[in-house]
């Protein structure tokens, strides 16, 4: 394949919206950063904004953001806000009930606040945010350009696909209220959808940057992200693929395994990287993290590392993936669930821990909520004793919704089936179904063991959170027919002889950081980890490097920081020269001892 | 019967389908507003979730949360009047509702 160009934003050639995309963990957050920050230093005014609510931008650009617009020090022109789409609903919330206090009894204005703590509420909040600001002339008129680091694929498809959905939604939807508040109120918000609709696919207004590692996994995922947007309308793209690795050592096996690797992925997709305009940004040594970091992350070819002796360095104690599915085969059933930032081997860690239950005489069943999930990749091939599932959200909508006009048929009027399926058609069936069948994957877990890849973090936080909620929805309803395994959810979440949560990341400041939140955020949902995976871990890897000598040791303060501050029970995995396939390889991973 | 409105607890949309089940009764209820709506009535639905302001902005409505609490919800009012309380009408009293309005219809 020729040699792809450098990655250099051209200020003079750029659209007013850029959205950066890809799996989580390939550098969105970075390069929007750094984007926005060549587009300012050209004298631009650039607005940034994050709509993921695991979103680590605070982090990168070292500013305390909020989900107001916040200078940043230091660079004229540039100001960053935060959705946080959680803290949206609040807002929301509030700007409902907060004027009817005092007005309405306490009980009254309780019940508001319960029905808009729903896994709605949180969806609408952030569409109205970011519709908001690319539909409303007035939301920020005084910027030359827009940035959104969205958030991960999944979420992004969703909330652009939602812009379609609820724009369709509006025009067929005659009746009543809808998810979307009442229609009287709509109406003033329908004309900003509709332009928002309409920018995200007009190609002088909008690019769409898919961001990607040189990694076959990752370079799918882009694939599959173009191709969706694509339909969606969104035709104005552009690939980036993040941490290009060069080998600068000859004789080195691993820094040579590695470019190979890159190479070979790239070769695989190259008639993806073909059919748009594609560009390479160099790996760099360390996390770009500052102003600073994120100059150097586009800018001249640093001059050649020297190489370093590696310092002395006794790593603290960590385990074999092995030890941990012992103390999980010990359960004798439930449900595993890998958890953390996209792009971090959730996947393979999962495939790892069920095709060894599964060799070891279990029955396991291998599911997964992620719809950018690669699971049937990875294991290439049937492994005797494990079954594979998905949960595909457009075939789940699809089964509820038939399956509600079948309960209720022979109940209803004519017209009000009619009416049903009308309202069947909104965006939150989605999420309920979606939720159902979570609901239901989880609940296999009585009968033996279930493997649940989950989604990327933002996602993941959404669906627990909803599940919160609909417990309370369910009690509030007292009476109702409920499927059994919807009830019992979150009590199955909640136990810890039912459920093991392990958090994979990577030893790098963000992935270890955002698994720490998602750490948080569980043990407020009173669910507790069991144990924490490092995977990619290039310890110990013998590389002579430069380059890989100092990504190596600036691995050492994360290690550290996550047996000391995190976790007690933690496993640890090795970057890997090939990319582990196929249950032999998965197997061996597993029983990989750091040195 | 020119003048429907109904007053519902807090809920996603009007057919309940957002909810965690679904009220049959619900449904073949907003199917008869729309019957209404179409043979000329006037309806106005208030959503406590939504539209809180018109619950506080009608005094017997005010009146009822005050004493009764949100169990009196949901409320149906017919030219003013309390028709429906605490729940939404059967298949019976559909019917039963159907033929007042088109008797009433046949005197205008």
């Amino acid at each position: 394949m020729n040699i792809l160009p450098d990655y250099q934003p051209d200020p003079a050639h750029t659209t007013r919206y850029l959205f950066f995309t890809g799996k989580g963990g390939v550098g969105k957050t970075s390069l929007s950063c750094a984007t926005a920050l060549r587009l300012a230093e050209a004298g631009k005014r650039v607005l940034l904004v994050s709509t993921d609510p695991a979103s680590n931008l605070d982090e990168v650009l070292e500013t305390k953001l909020s989900n107001q617009s916040t200078p940043i020090p230091g660079v004229s022109g540039l100001d960053a806000l935060n959705i946080n789409p959680v803290e949206a609903a609040a807002a929301y919330r509030e700007r409902l009930v907060g004027p009817m206090r005092g007005i309405l009894p306490e009980a009254a204005l309780r019940s508001m606040e319960e029905q808009l703590s729903g896994s709605c509420t949180v969806e609408i909040a952030a569409f109205d945010e970011f519709a908001g600001l690319i539909g409303d002339p007035a939301g920020a008129s005084t910027y030359d350009h827009i940035v959104f680091d969205t958030a991960p694929t999944g979420h992004t498809l969703r909330l652009m696909s939602l812009a379609k959905a609820w724009d369709q939604f509006l025009d067929d939807n005659q009746s009543g209220t809808s998810c979307l508040g009442p229609l009287a109120g709509l109406e003033k918000q329908r004309a900003i959808y509709e332009v928002a609709v309409s920018t995200l696919s007009n190609p002088e207004l909008t690019t769409l940057v898919l961001v990607s590692r040189p990694q076959r996994a990752s370079l799918r995922e882009a694939e599959r992200t173009s191709r969706e947007l694509r339909a969606l309308g969104v035709s104005q793209q552009r690939l980036v693929i993040n941490g290009i690795f060069r080998a600068s050592c000859s004789n080195d096996d691993v820094a040579r395994a590695m470019q190979l690797r890159g190479e070979e992925a790239l070769e695989q997709a190259a008639d993806f990287i073909k059919s748009l305009p594609s560009h390479v940004v160099p790996l760099k040594a360390i996390n770009i993290l500052g102003i600073a970091g994120l100059r150097e992350l586009l800018g001249n070819p640093v001059a050649k590392l020297a190489a370093s002796t590696p310092a002395v360095w006794q790593a603290p104690e960590m385990r074999r993936l092995v030890h941990i599915i012992d103390q999980l085969e010990k359960k004798g059933h439930g449900v595993i669930m890998t958890m953390g930032k996209g792009g971090v081997g959730k996947t393979t860690v999962a495939a790892a821990i069920a095709v060894a239950l599964a060799q070891r005489g279990h029955a396991v069943h291998l599911s997964t909520t992620d719809p950018a999930a690669h699971v049937a990749q990875t294991l290439d091939g049937q492994v005797p004793g494990l079954s594979l599932s998905k949960i595909d959200p457009v075939q789940e909508t699809a089964d509820y919704t038939a399956m509600v006009m079948a309960e209720q048929s022979a109940q209803l009027d004519e017209s009000a089936l009619a009416l049903l399926e009308e309202d069947l058609r909104s965006p939150c069936t989605e999420e309920i179904a979606v939720f159902r069948a979570f609901a239901r994957e989880v609940a296999k877990g009585e009968k033996g063991f279930v493997v649940l890849d989950t989604a990327p973090t933002g996602h993941t936080l959404l669906l627990l959170d909803a599940s919160e909620a609909y417990q309370r929805e369910l009690e509030r309803q007292t009476g109702a027919s409920q499927p059994a395994e919807v009830v019992h959810l979150l009590e199955r979440l909640r136990d810890p002889s039912y459920t093991s949560m392990l958090l994979v990341a990577l030893p790098e400041a963000t992935p270890i950081h955002e698994a720490a939140a998602l750490q948080e955020d569980l043990r407020r949902a009173q669910i507790e980890p069991m144990a924490w995976v490092i995977n990619q871990s290039l310890h110990g890897c013998g590389s002579c490097d430069p380059l890989l000598m100092r990504r190596e040791q600036s691995e050492h303060r994360y290690l550290t920081e996550v047996v000391e501050k995190h976790a007690s029970c933690v496993a640890w995995l090795p970057w890997q020269a090939e990319e582990p396939v196929g249950a032999a390889a998965l197997l061996k991973l597993s029983l990989s001892n750091i040195s | 019967m020119n003048h429907i409105q109904v007053y519902d607890p807090p809920m996603c949309c009007s057919t309940g389908i957002c909810g965690t089940s679904i009220d049959p009764d619900l449904i073949n209820f907003a199917a008869v507003l729309v019957q209404f709506t179409q043979r000329g009535a006037k309806v106005e639905r208030y959503n406590l979730s939504q539209q809180a302001l018109a619950f506080a902005q009608n005094p017997s409505v005010q009146e009822l949360l005050k004493s009764e609490g949100t169990e009196c919800l949901p409320l149906v009012f017919c030219d003013g009047v309390l028709r429906f309380k605490g729940r939404y009408p059967t298949q019976e009293e559909r019917r039963a509702w159907v033929r007042d309005f088109a008797a009433e219809d046949g005197e205008r």
